[in-house]
């Protein structure tokens, strides 16, 4: 057989094929005409019947009326469950965004504890603290102060956006600050910058078992960041304590090293 | 295989909040550098999908890792949300026009995070 006629042979095999599902399709339409027929036939009869006879043509009205009465009452009990999910929806809604900001909350509040436990060196304390006052609050100019304990006074440690010098001490229980701190209790006082060095706008107090042992001081925030939110709050009731003992800690630790350097160093002298 | 995502960052705190925020998303996979050149360093040698890249670091601040980047043929095409500090205007022009897609300023809250993440990473 020739290529030519291979050709024919399929095209006519193709032709068939589509001219099966033609008659196919026609076959099927006709069956569903004739059954929307019969039904519109039923439908016509039962109307003619009912406009002969005014018993039956009460009685459809009435089946009909009480059909109606019913998908009303179907559609209310519908349109109350449809107000019911939506009311459920909005409140899940308000729920999830709820959650979400306390798995935010959460997840600062454990990235900070977890970074100011992560070291007993003090400087790298006081660094971490600073990088979460900046980074996680927001603030821009603010210094950190410990007292010296001998002269129960506050002095500036580490700044941001100013010098250290600048940051004037503070005695305890005198002054803005210095009443701040004695109060053991967070301050916040304004979200407006202060120039004024002995004015800061808000104080943290580092607490160790009811004993300051220093302070944050905050005098201006970030120009984004227009004032403090629930978060920010827990973050101050967070560094109060756990920068407060991450400061202790690493102390304590510095003078243990020194203390068993002092002691290792008479011990060397008396063996050797 | 997910996402691979370059976190350019010297705060050891933010980098940990941030790699706590995108562990979110599925099957993806963070790197962490902890300033310019060391980001460079590891976005030259290995492929990523996107890089959250901070301004003010040590080393090599952020502007100059986003200009050398988009100056590389092989690596220009790779999102680059810078998140920073600096919140004037100028300094969000800046990122932008040397080639940062998006801006975020700190403090940053993880959906906002999230949400231009997701915008950016393109489907696998």
């Amino acid at each position: 057989m020739s290529e030519q006629d291979n050709r024919l042979s399929s095209r006519a095999e193709d032709f068939l094929a589509l001219f099966s599902k033609g008659a196919e399709f026609s076959r099927e339409l006709l069956k569903e005409n004739e059954r929307l027929r019969s039904r519109l036939a039923a439908v016509t009869d039962r109307q003619e019947s009912a406009a002969r006879n005014p018993e039956d043509w009460g009685k459809l009205r009435l089946e009909l009326m009480s059909r109606i009465a019913t998908l009303e009452e179907e559609c209310t009990t519908v349109r109350e469950r449809l107000d019911q999910v939506e009311l459920e929806n909005s409140q899940f809604a308000q729920r999830y965004v709820e959650v979400e900001e306390e798995n935010n909350n959460l997840a600062n509040l454990y990235v900070s504890s977890y970074q100011l436990h992560s070291t007993l060196d003090l400087d790298e304390v006081i660094r971490i603290i600073t990088e979460i006052v900046i980074n996680l609050i927001g603030a821009e100019v603010f210094a950190i102060y410990l007292i010296d304990g001998e002269r129960s006074e506050l002095s500036p440690v580490a700044s941001e956006g100013m010098e250290l010098s600048a940051f004037p001490k503070a005695k305890l229980g005198v002054g803005v600050l210095g009443k701040a701190v004695a109060s053991n209790e967070a301050t916040c006082w304004d979200t407006q910058r202060s120039e004024d060095l002995s004015q800061p706008i808000v104080c943290v107090p580092l607490v160790v078992q009811n004993r300051p042992i220093g302070a944050i001081a905050v005098y201006g925030l970030l120009a984004q960041k227009d004032g403090f939110s629930a978060l920010d709050h827990e973050l101050f009731n967070m560094l109060g304590g756990h920068a407060a003992t991450a400061i202790f800690a690493a102390k304590l630790y510095s003078q243990s090293e020194r203390k068993l350097n002092t002691i290792q160093g008479f011990i060397d002298l008396l063996t050797k | 295989m997910g996402h691979r995502i370059l976190i350019v960052e010297d705060s050891p705190t933010m980098r940990q909040l941030l790699v706590f925020a995108l562990r979110r998303l599925k099957e993806v996979e963070i790197v962490e550098a902890q300033d310019g050149m060391d980001g460079l360093r590891k976005v030259s040698s290995d492929h990523f999908d996107l890089a959250l890249i901070d301004i003010n670091m040590p080393v090599m601040d952020g502007l100059k890792l986003i200009s050398l980047i988009r100056g590389d043929e092989a690596l220009k095409e790779i999102p680059i949300v810078v998140i920073t500090t600096e919140g004037a205007n100028e300094d969000r022009d800046r990122a932008l026009k040397l080639g940062a897609n998006e801006y975020l300023c700190k403090p940053i809250q993880a959906n906002q995070v999230l949400s231009v993440v997701k915008g950016l990473l393109k489907p696998e």
